[in-house]
This record gives structure tokens, C-alpha cells and sequence, in this order.
């Protein structure tokens, strides 16, 4: 199991570097706010721990709350600034004044 | 652990693992979706929704409990997530990014932490997961800690200059890592008291704050982005500990990418990855700032809007040049009624955006692009730099390293070979400064002292404005 879980992670590897290495410099900010939301999948980590947590002490299971809020932080804020980081470079039938810009 | 609840054809392993499947395909599809700037904005939702997926099939885990718990977790992550990616300013990306990151790696280190305790110190786990969850312990830490600080340094609540203990900065990481790592080793090999990982987390935490102190605020934007690949390696590790490949994927694509990205940047600024966490420019302590200070006998010449107005109303090819200065004054939209207003003009505008620029690549390009700035105008640094010798005004705003000719010339200088935006090879040069401070890399430009340069001080987005109303009384 743990071999197999450790060839998924070096193919991952190699899948990360091919599809990111085509990234133009201008998309970099985005990029990395986009793939700092999806590191927040830890969230996943936090439910699964607390969820089949048989007998959790209090402080444990406040730790692990604590790591969902974390985790769902990340993911929902990353996510949502990327896009609201992109939608800005969407604009190109805005408005009039624009068209000028490109008859020019 | 309960009975299983799934009683469909299905095996309700065999679904999450599908479902696990098809949420990494759509986090790799939407990421390469993120290569372009036409398709970006539905990479980046096609990437949320297989997070969505990734969350629903976690929820499908035979034996699942404690649910209040976790739905009162998602919920209050939610509150305090979506406002605060809503109300960011654009300006402000950069420091939210790093929280962002920081909390990320902050739930890794609980994780761990929390597993520690919850199997008396790992007690009778195997090495495959006790070595992965120290892993993602120590890193998680790191992140954490690192990037609080990389977010108060951009936020200014800690100043941007290198804070560090000079000469004992190094021996004194190096101490730290080897009492998280000697900690780690002790629980790997059978102690379970819950001091060691306590020890263990506090001595990455200290490290993660002394490695960033003193790392000047120009070299932040990597700094960010390494800590960005270091939570995504964690991720994976903590996905190796709790056998779930969702976590193992897309936490090693993150970690890929991240390193990418970092060196891009490093590459970029003509610093080695090495160098920057050793500490700021010169190694520490604000050294090299020194040096550069006092230095130049060179007089500066102050010149008025007015004067900046005629200069760019009778040029041909007018250069924008913007830094971080126009992101603080917000001037973004105030420049490109400039452009506008010099276009009408028949003044060929163009903006010449350095990689580095601002606090993260393609700072610059997301604030004009809010300020609905053509794309085509915006031009990087290889493409414009040959066009300076035919440019007759260079307008720089707030940016200033990235400027400096002693880039090319000052084997002396700090930012010695650092490609720049060439400036000085325009035939006249306009500088909007708030003062002579110099710089994030705390070092004199010597752009300022040359001839065809002159200053108009004040703050960035005033300037703008005031040349713009005098360009309109020409």
C-alpha cells in the first residue's frame, strides 16, 4: 500500500511539473493562489481524523476543528481571491471605450 | 468501527476512490487550464469543483462520526473565508495568498498533532505513517509560522527590512532544525511522550519565524512561494500517513508546482533559492543597505507635473514603467486615464512590466487589468527593453529596483546582474516617488542621479492625476 501510495506521489510529481511549467509569466500570482487553494484539501485530512476519531480526548478533537476552519480557510479564500484575481483579465468585451483602444 | 453503511451495488470504497479520481483529474485539467489567460478563470472553478467532489466523497467513509463537529468547522471556515477573499484589496493579494498558505500548513501541523496524541504517541503505528506525519509536522510548522510572518511583513505590521541576529542566525536555524529532526527521531523510535512533539512543533515554529525575519520584503514574493510548495509537500505527506490519494496527488502537484514557480521568480530577481533563505541582501542585518547609502554626490532634479505634461504631450513613444509604489497609491485606474489621455494625443503608450514587479509576478498585470488596460499593451521585460533607445519619455512609477543600472554596471552592487527594465537608455526619464527612501532592496538607484532623469515626488496616484489634468489644460 504504502509503495503504491508513494508511486502515485512521484507520478504527481511529474504531472505537476508538466502542466505547470507552461504557465506565462503574467498568470504566476493567479497560479499560485490557485494551487495554494488546492493544498487546502488538508481539509480532507482534518475530517477524516476527526470523523473516525473513536474516542478523541477534548483537546484533540479542538485541534482538529481548529484544522478544518483552517483547512476550509484555504480552500474557500484561495479559491475565491484566484477568481476574483482572474476575472480581471477576462475584460476583453468591456466596454466601448476599450474598442477604441484597439482600432488605434 | 461501524457497520458499513453502504449497501448500494457499489462498494462505497471503490466510490470514494472514483470519486477521488475524477477530483484530481479536474484539479490537473483545471490547473492546465490556468495557462492561459482566456481560460484561466474556468480552470480555476473547474479545479473548486473537484474540491467540491474531493470533500463529498470524504463525507462517504464507512464508519464517519462526529459530525456536528465537522460541519460547525466548515461552516465557521466558510464565515471567515469568503469576506476575506471578498474584501481583499488587489493590492493586497500578495499577504492573503500567504495566509491562506499559512493556515493551510497550520492544519497539517494539527493534524499530526492531533494524531500523536489521539494514538498515544503513535504508539503502535508503523514507520510509514509515523515518518510522513513528523514529516508534515514539521513542515506544516514551518509554513505555518513562516508565512504569518511573510503576511505581516507585507502588511507592513512588521517592518520590511531584514530583522535578524547576523552572524548567529544560521548556527541558530540550523540548532532548530536539528532539535525538530532529533525530536522526530526520538518518536520514530519509540518515545511517546508528548513533549517531544511539543518540542518538535515549537522548534519549527521558531524556525519558520527566524528563517522569514530576515528576509528583506523584495524577496518575499518567492519566499511565499516556497513556503506555497512546502504545504503542498506536507499535504502529500499527510496524505501518504492516512493512505488517501486525493491528498497524496494533489498536495505533490502543489509541492511540484510550487518549486517550479519559486525558482521562476529566483531566476527572475538573479538570486539562488539558497541565497534568499540565508537571509537579506548581503546576508543579513541590513549590511549591504549600508553600503549603497551616502555614496553619491549626485544631485537629483525635481521637476513639476506641469513640466512631466509638456514632456509626455510632444513625445511619440511614452513607456510606463509601474512598481509596487502604484499598487500602494491604488493609482492603477488613474494611470490608465493618463494613457488615455496621452493616446488622444496620438502617444504611443506602452507599459513595460518587469517579472518581479510589485511584490509577486504578474502583480502589475492583475492591477492594470483591473483598470482595464489593454493586454496587448502590457509588455514584458525581453520585448520592451530594446525599445527604450526609440522611447522619448519613460514614465516609472513607484518602482525602483528593478530600474537600477547598477544592475549592469555595480559588480559592487547587492542586484549585480539582476536583469532590469533598461531605463536609462530612454531619452528622458520620469520618476514619481513618494522620497528619496530607497527601495525594498534598501539600496541607492543610481537612475536618480542621472541627467535625463527627473523626480516628481508626492504620492503616486495624485501624481498621475495632476499630470493628467494638466495634459487636459495643454
Amino acid at each position: 500500500m504504502f509503495i503504491t501510495n508513494v508511486a502515485i506521489l512521484v507520478l504527481a510529481g511529474f504531472v505537476g511539473y508538466a502542466v505547470i511549467s507552461k504557465v506565462p509569466n503574467t498568470l504566476h500570482t493567479p497560479l499560485m493562489s490557485g494551487t495554494n487553494a488546492i493544498h487546502g484539501i488538508v481539509v480532507l485530512g482534518g475530517i477524516i481524523v476527526l470523523g473516525l476519531g473513536e474516542d478523541l480526548s477534548t483537546l484533540d478533537k479542538g485541534l482538529l476543528m481548529i484544522a478544518i476552519v483552517f483547512g476550509t480557510i484555504n480552500v474557500v479564500g484561495g479559491f475565491l481571491v484566484t477568481d476574483r484575481m482572474l476575472e480581471m483579465f477576462k475584460s476583453k468585451p468591456a466596454p466601448a471605450k476599450q474598442a477604441d483602444e484597439e482600432q488605434k | 468501527m461501524s457497520a458499513p453503511l453502504a449497501t448500494s451495488f457499489i462498494h462505497s470504497s471503490d466510490l470514494i476512490a472514483v470519486l477521488y479520481i475524477i477530483a484530481f483529474s479536474l484539479f490537473i485539467y483545471g490547473l492546465s487550464g490556468l495557462t492561459g489567460p482566456r481560460t484561466a478563470v474556468r480552470g480555476n472553478r473547474i479545479a473548486a469543483v473537484g474540491m467540491a467532489i474531493a470533500v463529498l466523497a470524504t463525507f462517504l467513509i464507512d464508519g464517519m462520526g462526529n459530525w456536528v463537529l465537522i460541519i460547525i468547522a466548515l461552516i465557521i471556515g466558510t464565515i471567515i473565508g469568503i469576506p476575506s477573499a471578498r474584501s481583499v484589496k488587489m493590492t493586497a493579494v500578495p499577504q492573503m495568498v500567504a495566509l491562506f498558505n499559512g493556515v493551510g500548513g497550520g492544519a497539517i501541523a494539527l493534524i499530526a498533532w492531533a494524531e500523536f496524541n489521539d494514538s498515544a504517541g503513535f504508539a503502535d503505528k508503523p514507520l510509514t505513517f509515523i515518518i510522513p506525519s513528523l514529516f508534515a509536522a514539521i513542515v506544516g510548522s514551518v509554513s505555518f509560522w513562516g508565512s504569518n510572518i511573510a503576511f505581516a511583513k507585507l502588511q507592513e505590521i512588521l517592518p520590511g527590512h531584514p530583522i535578524g541576529a547576523g552572524r548567529v542566525q544560521q548556527p541558530l536555524n540550523l540548532l532548530l532544525l536539528l532539535i525538530a529532526v532529533g525530536s522526530a527521531a526520538a518518536i520514530a523510535s519509540g518515545e511517546t511522550a508528548t513533549v517531544y512533539i511539543l518540542v518538535l512543533l515549537v522548534a519549527s515554529a521558531l524556525l519558520g519565524l527566524f528563517v522569514v525575519l530576515p528576509i528583506g520584503g523584495a524577496d518575499m514574493p518567492v519566499v511565499i512561494s516556497l513556503l506555497n510548495a512546502f504545504t503542498g509537500l506536507s499535504a502529500a505527506a499527510t496524505g501518504l500517513a492516512l493512505n488517501n490519494t486525493a491528498l497524496i496527488v494533489a498536495g505533490m502537484i502543489v509541492g511540484a508546482s510550487g518549486t517550479i514557480l519559486t525558482r521562476l521568480m529566483a531566476d527572475a530577481m538573479n538570486r539562488s533559492i539558497p541565497s534568499i533563505i540565508a537571509g537579506g541582501f548581503g546576508g543579513g542585518g541590513g549590511e549591504a543597505g549600508a553600503e549603497g547609502t551616502g555614496e553619491h554626490g549626485g544631485t537629483v532634479r525635481a521637476t513639476s507635473a506641469a513640466d512631466a505634461a509638456i514632456q509626455m504631450a510632444f513625445a511619440r513613444q511614452v513607456v510606463i514603467v509601474p512598481g509596487y509604489g502604484m499598487a500602494v497609491a491604488q493609482a492603477q485606474h488613474a494611470v490608465r486615464e493618463l494613457a488615455t489621455e496621452l493616446e488622444k494625443r496620438n502617444v504611443e503608450v506602452k507599459y513595460a512590466i518587469h517579472p518581479v514587479a510589485g511584490r509577486m509576478p504578474g502583480h502589475m498585470n492583475v492591477l492594470l487589468a483591473e483598470a482595464d488596460v489593454p493586454y496587448d499593451q502590457l509588455k514584458e521585460m525581453d520585448e520592451i527593453n530594446p525599445e527604450f533607445s526609440r522611447t522619448d519619455v519613460a514614465l516609472v512609477i513607484g518602482a525602483n529596483d528593478v530600474t537600477n543600472p547598477a544592475a549592469n554596471t555595480n559588480s559592487d552592487s547587492p542586484i549585480y546582474g539582476m536583469p532590469i527594465l533598461n531605463v536609462n537608455e530612454s531619452k528622458s526619464v520620469i520618476v514619481l516617488k513618494r522620497s528619496m527612501n530607497p527601495g525594498f532592496a534598501g539600496i541607492e538607484n543610481e537612475l536618480y542621479f542621472e541627467p535625463m532623469t527627473s523626480m516628481l515626488f508626492g504620492d503616486a496616484k495624485s501624481s498621475v492625476a495632476e499630470i493628467t489634468s494638466e495634459l487636459t489644460a495643454l
